[in-house]
């Protein structure tokens, strides 16, 4: 036996020696979000989609290092939402069409070269060239030329958009090719930020390093893993960083960045796993930020399809958005991160921006009994069943499947709704898009810029950009085009609350509920809150010791 | 030797073609990927079209695997929607996958080998009783179980290992993934090993090793454990690739960005030029690591001769 003892002398061994590596793993600081440089803010970020310019980015990963190295004309308040002046001194019109636009003096880009109307305006043409292919092109579609640069298929016949004149280094106009006057606000979105000369001329290199004109620059950019964004010197805003920088570190999946933040390797997360929603306050010993948000979330139904377009469906829509217990689902399942929906905007605008708590009324209201005698006198559900898609690598499926059993138990029939999920995000969007959707589907919408217009005009007017159930309703379009053309922003407002109304008589898409935007933060950094687009306030986050 | 080499490296090439072109066809038929770059919105459809020219997604399907491939073989993987190239996309990823499979192969092979032999050769005694069932559970246990479960109590709680890896993964960090990427494998190792071990400790060739006065250690380390290992070395060289390309669940426990992960992103995203090019290189990780267990075959037992 003499062998085998020493076989398991060498196992035991072994085993000291794993474990003792594995300890010495964790004796540096080098972990994670790595060592915490002081001053430094290392927060969560998700690797993004495309490339970073401006006008091609459109999804919060890359929207956030787009605000924190530009600066735009306009800047929306991190608390209010509401857009003031920035880079512009003014924006004036006298026919809500023609507008000029004004810049404040001094303002650079972290290079040296100074903030123009020309810096404006190229990228602005830029931006919408087709042959540029950015993503965000279509929000310059008002400028006037913007056919000839975009033209609905074939090459375009012109470089730059009628509608844009240089008047000095200080002033430009634009002429729109219709009445808009909530225009100038929407000119803080990332899709209306100057650029500098080099990202004309030297793009790769741009590209590898952003430049811009905000609170930040860009000291390294690894692509895929980090990026090292600090203070700028030459920031022309009146709001600096109060930080010395932020690492922006990517994560391969939320689960990790959250145990990270426990962990002490990274400061700011603005994304808690679904599954941690119910424990996160107590886990981050209330270092957890859940706030109400511009996304809304709906179950669309595809009016392109004959069966959910007639008389009688319209009653079985406003039937099956009684039938939504929005409050319970909200509680049981988002643990509060939702609230459930009262109209088609959402509470970051405010009263005064056109949110309402009564719009939607009785339509958005749960009532199991009415909603099953509306889906009766509608005929009941076309083909007597519906079910709701969704793309299954979100986290969708628990909600579409308490959206159906609330509805089934309404109807008092456990097969009528049944989620059916579809692979990938893609694959879900591009059906949504050929228009292959035979019953209801999950849409959601995060709002581009803080006005009642953009959760109106886009979504549900006849032709809108992202019309996905292809609603169309005469009524609803003059009136989006008069509140468009309103002298001032409180008659447009109302105007549009006009307008929304007839979604409550039509149901083409039912609101099921505004979506918070929850992070959290470690007991490093204090300040942090997240802006009405659910982004960190990255430069007013301040860093103890 | 050279002429078996050569043959089965030639056997490779259709097997190549036909993985790539089946992977090609599989990430084709997920549908349309560029309707999700523009998000929850409808794509403005002037600039997806002007996307799918450039990408050729508006040519014949045959046609564009045709440029693909003729890609390939310039050098040219193509580009991550992002703008990345893939080949630099494989320059980052792969090192770290492949640190990550050797850590976790290193302690397969060790310890799954050593408990092999310990209980293989005391069969029915504590220490073989003990290693059978514990082996039981750690295969029983699903990856993300045993991840979160050392992440949270060694990483978070404890604070011994670090809770997830950094972008430049050295050997150090990548203990704790390597062990999870590993207890699977290690316990199949170990009953492979176990079995092996005890069929052939009866064997005549053992006994007269016994008989003619050779110290036990040797007997084992020179006659059992060689004859033994076969089987678990087919094992580990199929482990090999499926180390590499299914690491996904751990890599992205502890914030790996590794090969998983960008396989992963490629699939969510839709970008055959990621999937393709990555499933390529796995597909020939896969095919010489078959060849080299084949050719360890003869290394390992003198009967087996390859002509």
């Amino acid at each position: 036996m003499r062998a085998a003892v020493h076989v398991s002398r060498i196992a035991a061994a072994a085993a000291l020696a794993l474990a003792a590596a594995a300890c010495s793993g964790g004796g540096g600081t080098g972990s994670g979000g790595g060592s915490a440089e002081a001053g430094v803010v290392r927060a969560y970020w998700g690797d993004p989609q495309n490339p970073l310019e401006p006008a091609n980015t459109n999804e919060v990963q890359g929207g956030k290092v787009l605000d924190m190295v530009f600066r735009g004309l306009k800047i929306y308040d991190p608390r209010t939402g509401a857009a003031r002046n920035e880079v512009a001194q003014s924006v004036t019109t006298t026919d809500q069409q023609t507008f000029t636009v004004r810049l404040r003096p001094g303002w650079r880009f972290s290079n040296g070269e100074p903030v123009t109307a020309r810096s404006f305006v190229d990228a602005w043409n830029y931006g919408a060239l087709v042959t540029n292919k950015q993503l965000n092109s279509s929000f310059f579609g008002y400028i006037q030329g913007y056919d000839k640069v975009h033209p609905a298929s074939g090459g375009p016949t012109a470089k730059t958009m009628s509608g844009l004149t240089v008047v000095d280094d200080l002033t430009f106009t634009v002429a729109l090719s219709q009445k808009f006057s909530l225009f100038p606000d929407t000119l803080g979105y990332a899709a209306y930020y100057p650029l500098p000369r080099t990202f004309f001329t030297d793009h790769a290199a741009w590209l590898r390093k952003p430049v811009g004109n905000g609170p930040y620059t860009v000291a390294s950019y690894t692509k895929g893993s980090r990026m090292e964004l600090r203070r700028s010197a030459s920031f022309s805003g009146t709001d600096k960083a109060r930080n010395g920088g932020v690492d922006l570190i990517v994560y391969t999946d939320a689960n990790t960045a959250y145990t990270d933040l426990q962990a002490g390797n990274l400061d700011v997360i603005d994304i808690i796993p679904a599954a941690q929603l119910a424990n996160a306050q107590s886990d981050l010993s209330g270092r957890f930020i859940n706030q109400p948000a511009g996304i809304i979330q709906t179950i669309s139904f595809p009016m392109y399809q004959p069966a959910w377009n007639t008389p009688g469906a319209q009653k079985v829509r406003l039937g099956l958005s009684m039938a939504v217990n929005r409050a319970q689902i909200t509680q049981k399942i988002f643990h509060g991160s939702r609230t459930p929906a009262t109209d088609w905007t959402s509470p970051v605008l405010g009263t005064r921006g056109g949110w309402s708590a009564t719009l939607c009324g009785q339509a958005c209201t749960y009532d199991p009994a009415r909603a099953k005698t509306l889906v009766q006198q509608g005929g009941g559900l076309p083909g007597g069943r519906m079910t709701i898609s969704y793309n299954a690598d979100g986290d969708h499926k628990t909600w579409v499947d308490a959206v159906c059993n609330s509805i089934n138990t309404a109807l008092g029939d456990d097969r009528a709704c049944t989620g059916n999920p579809i692979g990938t995000f893609a694959d879900f969007r591009s059906q949504v898009t050929d228009k292959k959707m035979t019953s209801a589907f999950r849409t959601g919408w995060q709002m581009d810029y803080p006005l009642i217009q953009d959760f109106l005009e886009p979504l549900y007017a006849t032709g809108g950009s992202s019309n996905d159930s292809h609603f169309s309703n005469a009524r609803f379009d003059t009136l989006v085009n008069q509140a468009n053309a309103a002298s001032t922003p409180a008659a447009a407002v109302s105007t549009f609350q006009d307008a929304e109304r007839i979604l409550a008589v039509q149901m083409p898409a039912i609101p099921l509920w505004y979506q918070n935007a929850v992070g959290g933060y470690s007991d490093r950094v204090s300040d942090v809150r997240l802006n009405p687009f659910s982004v960190p306030v990255y430069n007013q986050i301040t860093v103890k010791g | 030797m050279g002429r078996y080499i050569l043959r089965r490296v030639l056997q490779m090439v259709p097997v190549f073609i036909g993985t790539t072109l089946l992977i090609f066809l599989m990430v084709y038929a997920l549908g349309d990927p560029v309707a999700a770059l523009f998000g929850d919105k409808a794509p403005d459809p002037a600039t997806a079209a002007q996307i799918r020219h450039d990408l050729h997604l508006d040519e014949p399907l045959g046609k564009q695997y045709l440029l693909y491939m003729a890609g390939i073989f310039t050098g040219d993987f193509g580009q991550a929607f992002n703008g990345q190239p893939v080949t630099e996309l494989m320059r980052d990823s792969f090192p770290v996958t492949v640190r990550l499979t050797v850590v976790a192969i290193l302690i397969e092979a060790v310890f799954g080998i050593l408990l092999g032999v310990v209980s293989g050769l005391r069969r029915k005694g504590w220490a073989d009783t003990t290693v059978l069932v514990l082996t039981l559970v750690v295969v029983s246990v699903p990856t993300f179980v045993t991840g979160y479960l050392l992440q949270l109590v060694l990483g978070v709680r404890w604070g011994v290992a670090p809770a997830t890896v950094t972008p430049e993964a050295p050997f150090g960090e990548l203990v704790m993934p390597g062990l999870v990427l590993a207890a699977v494998s290690l316990a199949y190792v170990t009953r492979l090993t176990r079995t092996s071990v005890a069929e052939n400790a009866r064997a005549d060739y053992v006994r007269t090793a016994v008989a003619k006065g050779l110290p036990r250690h040797r007997v084992i380390t020179r006659h059992l454990l060689r004859n033994s290992l076969i089987p678990v070395v087919t094992f580990l060289g199929a482990d090999i690739g499926a180390l590499m390309g299914g690491a996904l669940v751990t890599e992205r426990i502890f914030n790996i960005h590794g090969v998983g992960y960008q396989l992963y992103q490629g699939i969510l995203r839709q970008n055959s030029p990621t999937v393709v090019g990555f499933v390529t290189i796995l597909v020939i990780i896969f095919l010489i690591a078959n060849l080299l267990v084949d050719l360890l075959y003869a290394v390992l037992d003198p009967r087996i001769r390859y002509a």
